[in-house]
Formats: structure tokens, sequence, C-alpha cells
């Protein structure tokens, strides 16, 4: 396959239309805004719709109801943006929408800054918006992921009927990288509960209001199954050298990337160093973390907020084993010689 | 007036009402309430229109959240004042569907206003049917941004004021200050020649909507005795004597439109979209290049020196080479006109980090550059200087130093901005970690702008030329 020089955020577009993408609603930020550019040329040109919303409010509800229409719909934004799309996340999970959201993370908090953080963590995997749902956060760490996948994210997001978050960052974003794009075409199929405007479809009802309390109590129990589901069969994550490692680093994203680079430096002086990047945020490869902490070893989790996914990291250890945290923010982004030293300090200490 | 059979269009039995409330045969509105008579009339012109199977009706948030229990079509139940949107999303998605959007005064003169007011001026194909009842009914009773002056509510228990509470919004009027539109009327349920004028309108709007011609705004003044405190007699007569004053009954506009396009072009099969998206099949790399370790490059220089796809190119003909690789902007502010820097990382494996912070070649385009990371560059690293604008010496002395006029050489040349593709091509000769002929290669593929090939090509003769001489 051609591997075409790109950025990510070029990269997404592209697999996103491969993956069957219809509707792009979107509205500009930094640093998510080539996206919409991306979309606007490409989407339009296919024959497929892309329209510039008023707003993040507007863009996620034109989803909910190009969603609740059959449509493979989808938006690209970053924090300020995605989080004014929390209240439409909500009533996605509540009427088991698919759809598909790319973050392209910036500092915060408040307008913050454009430089890469990771501190979207807890607003996307933890569901974000009011009352408890959860969305699906695939965490690509390079053009060729943010590419494959939004490939398959429109699947996925049928399948579950959940909104798939593609957790990126300013610099997986912006950066340009070799990309060979996915080559088969799908399409979504006809969806039967969604409203399509004819007799076959004309009973059905999209809605997020369950009055009685049993009956809501029965959806939630029914989304929660769903998650117990996708944790069985969507978890993924990449390991390198985590075998005989004495310190595992554990990073998604741009973080990861850097991480790698810090395992291999020290690998070549004879350190026993590995990393185990997440592919799936939520879910959360908590098992394979619990099973990989081993008396004695130790896990450091580095990223770039304050602790986001540390806390999930360390609620899977369960005191097995310490676990440092390595953490940078307000867009400084480490190079791999910092972050060699920090593994130093601990696999000295 | 309001016939208590059943109205054609809605449900026979209200099951999902049932399920939410005891007896399924009535609706849930208030007697008197005017959202009963507008349901109806909607209900009862989409059996006579034939509309049903093609209808979408979204429901708000407010009295009518329910909206779903009686109309027999498509249903969407809609987060507050989002409808407009929602509808947005349906019409795009669906050529012929009929989308109504059935909304309340809170809902879309107050929460929904961006929504509302984006969605006539795009003039998207939907019917909105707006109820004006001039208060929160759901909530209890409190003030909407089209409560009267000197209405009492619960949140303006003394009466709405002006100076407190601003005067009552006139959405009919604000939709009239778009282009959008094409037709646009205010009703009132006060009277039944009120309610006959209203049932036309609404047709009216049906009929826009059916054949596509836009966006049908209709404001109805409708009554609610529970929030107002009142009987259901004494609403009408307060419509007719203090509201009708305030929100003049009339149409503001009825466009002789035509059908609407969607203006989509035509949908692309797969093929076409995999030549259009760049998805090609198949490309061999011609070479497989090694290097003994990961290389990283920083190019640096002022914004508009071409520092950028200078980094480009080499990524290119990195991948050219068969190697792996990354190009790194350093955006932001800092950008336009000021400094500009691109990391780029070779390596023959798959790159780790992009973040250059000690390269093994620094190719510094200008003084700051050099100022900026000469002290970064690894020991035993590349130092490129473009001596027509940098008159200090490096100072490091456990680095390998190039120097070269490359701004006078692409003066020279005839084309200064250039000055990046000497500097570039004096690198690959210099470090060989890409070949001469790879960049003669690359830069008619990557260049976009297909006039500045040639002399981009003899620019690269000229590095050759200086680095031969050197
Ligand atoms: C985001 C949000 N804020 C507040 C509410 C509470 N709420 C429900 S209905 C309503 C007012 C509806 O008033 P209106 O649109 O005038 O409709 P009516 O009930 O008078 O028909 C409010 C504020 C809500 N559901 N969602
Ligand atoms: S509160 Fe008012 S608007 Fe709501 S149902 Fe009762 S009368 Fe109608």
């Amino acid at each position: 396959m051609k591997r075409t020089l790109m950025k990510g955020n070029d990269a997404v577009v592209r697999g996103a239309l491969l993956g069957g993408a219809t509707h792009f609603f979107g509205y500009p930020i930094t640093p998510a805004s080539e996206i919409a550019h991306g979309a606007a040329d490409l989407f339009t040109r296919s024959g497929r719709t892309f329209l510039q919303a008023e707003s993040e409010t507007s863009a996620i509800n034109m989803m909910y109801g190009a969603a609740s229409s059959g449509a493979r719909t989808m938006t690209a934004s970053s924090g300020p943006g995605v989080a004014l799309m929390l209240e439409g996340l909500s009533y996605l999970a509540g009427s088991q929408l698919p759809t598909v959201i790319v973050d392209v993370q910036r500092a915060g908090p408040g307008l913050g800054n454009i430089w890469p953080e990771q501190s979207d963590y807890d607003m996307c995997c933890k569901g974000g918006g009011h009352g408890g749902f959860h969305n699906i956060v695939l965490a690509p760490s390079s053009g060729q992921e943010m590419a494959d996948f939004a490939h398959k994210a429109f699947d996925m997001a049928d399948a579950y009927r959940m909104t798939v978050v593609i957790l990126s960052d300013a610099y997986i974003g912006q950066m340009m990288e070799p990309v060979a794009l996915p080559q088969d075409v799908r399409h979504g199929a006809r969806k039967s509960w969604a409203v399509y405007g004819d007799e076959e479809s004309r009973s059905n009802l999209i809605s997020s209001i369950v009055m009685s309390q049993e009956g809501l109590a029965n959806l939630n129990m029914e989304l929660q199954a769903k998650y117990q589901r996708a944790a069985r069969d969507l978890t993924d994550w990449e390991e390198e050298q985590t075998e005989d490692a004495q310190l595992i680093v554990v990073a998604f994203g741009i973080t990861a990337r850097i991480a790698l680079t810090a395992v291999r430096m020290l690998r070549s002086e004879g350190h026993r160093v590995g990393l185990l990047r997440p592919k799936t945020l939520f879910p959360f490869p908590q098992e394979r973390i619990a099973e990989l902490a081993q008396v004695g070893g130790r896990m450091a989790v580095a990223e770039l907020n304050e602790g986001m996914m540390a806390r999930d990291v360390e609620r899977a250890v369960a005191g097995r084993c310490p676990v440092s945290r390595y953490n940078w923010f307000g867009g400084v982004v480490p190079s791999a010689e910092e972050m060699v030293l920090r593994m130093k300090e601990d696999l000295d200490g | 007036m309001v016939k208590h059979a059943k109205p054609k269009g809605f449900y026979d039995v209200f099951e999902r009402k049932s399920q939410d409330f005891p007896a399924g045969e009535t609706t849930h509105y208030c007697p008197g309430c005017g959202h009963g008579t507008v349901h109806k009339l909607i209900a009862e012109a989409l059996v006579d229109m034939g509309l049903q199977d093609r209808t979408i009706f979204l429901s708000p948030v407010g009295c009518a959240v329910f909206g779903y229990y009686y109309f027999d079509t498509g249903n969407i139940q809609c987060a507050h004042g989002r409808a407009p949107a929602v509808g947005t999303g349906v019409a795009r998605s669906l050529d012929d569907a009929v989308v109504i959007s059935y909304q309340g005064d809170g809902d879309l003169a107050g929460i929904g206003t961006a929504e509302i007011v984006h969605a006539a001026n795009r003039n998207e194909n939907m019917a909105v049917f707006f109820v004006n009842n001039a208060i929160y009914g759901m909530t209890g009773g409190q003030m909407a941004p089209t409560t009267l002056l000197g209405q009492s509510t619960t949140t303006s228990p003394l009466g709405r004021k002006s100076e407190r509470e601003g005067g009552p919004i006139h959405m009919a009027e604000v939709m009239s200050a778009l282009e959008g539109p094409i037709y646009i009327e205010r009703c009132t349920l006060s009277s039944p020649a009120g309610v006959m004028k209203t049932r036309k309108a609404v047709r009216k709007a049906l009929t826009n909507q059916s054949e596509k011609r836009g966006f049908s705004f209709v404001e109805i003044l409708s009554p609610c005795p529970v929030g107002w405190k009142m009987t259901p007699v004494q609403s009408r007569s307060w419509m007719a004597s203090s509201m009708e004053s305030v929100f003049p009954v009339k149409r503001f506009r009825d466009e002789e439109a035509a059908p609407k396009g969607n203006g989509r072009l035509p949908f692309l099969d797969d093929g076409a979209l995999r030549d259009l998206v760049g998805a090609v099949a198949n490309e061999v790399p011609t070479k497989v290049s090694t290097l003994s370790q990961d290389l990283g490059v920083k190019i640096a220089g002022f914004g508009g020196q071409g520092v950028m796809s200078a980094g480009i190119l080499l990524a290119n003909a990195a991948i050219h080479e068969g190697l792996h690789t990354t190009w790194l902007p350093s955006y932001g502010p800092e950008m336009r006109g000021g400094k500009a820097n691109a990391s780029v990382v070779l390596s023959s494996d798959a790159v780790g980090s992009p973040v250059v912070d000690v390269p093994q070649a620094l190719l510094a385009m200008n003084g700051p550059s050099l100022d900026a990371f000469e002290n970064h560059v690894v020991p035993g690293g590349l130092v490129m200087v473009n001596s027509s604008l940098i008159s200090r010496k490096v100072e490091r002395r456990d680095v390998r130093v190039f120097e070269a006029p490359v701004s006078d050489l692409a003066a020279e040349a005839g084309f200064l901005k250039g000055a990046n593709i000497v500097m570039l091509a004096l690198f690959a000769l210099e470090s060989g970690v890409i070949g001469i002929q790879t960049l003669k290669e690359i830069i008619p593929k990557s260049m976009k702008n297909k006039d500045l090939v040639e002399i981009n090509l003899r620019l690269v003769d000229v590095a050759e030329e200086f680095h031969g001489r050197e």
C-alpha cells in the first residue's frame, strides 16, 4: 500500500470517509480545525454532507438528528468545544445513537492554549455529561491510527449504538507521518430502530425519556451490560518489551510515542523497562495492567495532565506494586531524554 | 371547536402515555391548554395531506415533551431548545422527510435562540410550530422570554419590568429580519376564527414542507390557563385583550419559493471515493535504506523562509528512501512572521518520539534560530548555517559545522524563496541520509505549484555545484 505523508488531522477525515461516514457537522477550533477543512472539501466533493454549525452545541444536535435518521455522522473539536457537546453526548447515550467524535486535545483549563495536553481524559472516558453513561474512547498514537481508528469507528458505533470518541491531541493531529489508507470502503446498513420518514419506520421513536423509575433503571442496566460487552470485546492495547520489565510505563497518544523512544534508549543501556500503550481508554485494559503489576516491579503512568489515567492504573494495580506518576501540562511536552531521567529515578529508587 | 373525539393522525390508543400515566385515552395537557388544539390541527393536516409516513415529528422540552405519545409518525425527542439543530441533521439526511419542529417559548425563544435563528437563516427544509404561551408551563409558571410587561409569574412575582427583566421577545419579527424563511405567520387561538386561521397556516407550512420549499415558521399565541392562573375562558379574553396587542397577529412573509434542492454533489461510489481520498493500493517502496540510529533534524528560521516545506520535502524524501519518518511543526502565534521550526525524525524503525529536543542536525536559516538551538545539538552533530543571514560563527567545538550562503545562492539563481531548497540539498549532500537523486525525484511530486518545479530543481544543481567547490 502506498504510504503518503499526511497530518493526523487529514488521515482521520480520509479514514472516516472510507469507514462510511456521510455527515460531518463541525465548528472550527484549533488544533482541530484542519479536520473541518478537510471534511468541508472531501465530504462535499464526495457527495456526502459537510455543514458548519453555529456552535458545538448545535453540531452535536445535528449529529443527533442525522444519527436518528440512520446516517453515519461525525464531528471534530477540541476541549472547549467538546465541553459544549456534553449535553448532547448524554442525550445520544440515553437514546442509544451511534456517532463519532474526534477530540484533538489542547491545553486547559479555560481557553488555555493550543499546545497538546491529555486533560480531556476524564471528560471523554468517564462519560462527561449528566447521568451514568460512557463513550467508547480510542487513543490513536500515530497518523496511521488516526486513519485506521476513524475507519473502524463507525462500525463500532453502530454495533454498540454508542458514541466513539477518537481522543487525539495537538501533536498527533498536526504531525505528518506516512499513512497507508485502508482499502475497503464501508457503508452503514439500514437500522431497524431509526426514523427514515417512511412507512416501515413510522412507529419508531428516538428518545431518552423513560418516565418510570423501573423503566429508567432498566435502561441504565442495559447500558451497563453494553459497556461490559464492550470491555470484553473491544479492549485493546499494545506492549513493548514488558516480559522481563522491572519498570513498565503506561502511556497513550503522543506520550506513548515519547515513552517508546525512552524505553528503547534505556534498553540499549541494558535496563529492563517496557511500555504498555492502551489503544482503548474506555474500555480500559485494567485486567492486563493488573496481571503485569508484579510484586517487586514498578509501574509509571506518563501523561499530559495531572494524573487522570494514573487513577485508573492505580485502581487496577490495587497496591500490588508502586505506581509513579510522570505528569506534564500547560502544553509542555517532554522529550524522550526527560522521560528517561524520570524513569532512571524510578529504576534507581 | 375542540372536539373530544380522537383526531386523525393521533395513535388510536396512547400506549406510550399509558405506560407513564394512567388513562391512555386523553392527552396529558391541562383543560383549556392550547397545545391540544395545535396538536390536533397538525395531526389532522398530516392525514388529510397524506404525510404521516414521511413525517418526523420533533418533540421539544416543555409541556409538549410527550408529543410522541400522540403523533402517529416517526418521532424524535430532543434536548431543550435544540430541535432546529436536530431537524437540520434529519433534513440533511433524508431528502423526502417532512420535518416538524414543535417548540414552546422557553424552548425556542430562550435556551434555543441560536438553533432557531441559524436553522431559519439557512432556510432548512422544516416546518416550525412555535407555541407562544408567554410562560414556562412545564416547570411551574416561570417567566418566559415572551412574558408580557407587568405579567406576574413565579420568577417575576412583582410583574415583569423592563428595567429589570427587559421586554418580551418577538420571534416572528426576529424571523422576519432573516432572509432564509419563506413563510412566517403569527396566529392566535383566542377565538374560533383564530383557530381556523391557524389551521390554514399549519397546512400552508406543511405544504411548503412536503414540497421542500424551505423554512416555514408559524408562531401560535396559545393559552396556558394553569400557568396564568385563569380559567380557560378568562385565558382567551386575556389573549385577545393583552397578548395580541403586544404580538400582532399577521402574516409576515409568504414567498413563492421554488422547491429547494439539497445542494449535494453526486454521491461517489467506492472506487471514486478511494481515488478522491488517495487510498491507492500497492506501491512498493523503491528502496529500503537503513540508518544506524534515529536521526532528529531541526529546521529553523523565520516565517516565510520555507522551513516547514523543507521539512515536508525531507520527510517525503525519507519515505522514498524506504525510511520511517515524522514531521512536527512548531505552530502557534509565533509562526506568524516570527520564529518557525520543523522537527523531522528519520528512522529505519517505526518512529517513537517525534519531538526533537536534541537534534543530530540543525539547519539554521537565520541568526535567532542558531541562537535558540545551537546548544541543543548532540555532540558530534551537524550544524548547517545560512551564512547569508548569520554573521557569527558557531561557538560549539564538538559539532560539525557547514556554512553556506544559501539565501545569496538562491537569490543569484533568481529565486530567493528557494533558499530552503538549497539548504535541504546541501544537507542531503553533507549528511548522506537521503540521496540527491531522491530529492530531485521528490520535488516534482510534492510541489503543489508546478511552475516552481523547474527553478527548484535548478537550485538543487546550484547546491551541488557549491558543495563540489567546498
Ligand atoms: C437544559 C435544561 N434546562 C432546563 C430544563 C427544565 N425545563 C423543562 S421545560 C422548561 C420550560 C419550557 O417552557 P416552554 O418552552 O415555554 O414550554 P411550555 O411548557 O410552556 O409548553 C424548562 C426550563 C431542561 N429540561 N433542560
Ligand atoms: S401548564 Fe400550561 S402549557 Fe402546560 S399543559 Fe398546562 S396549560 Fe398547557
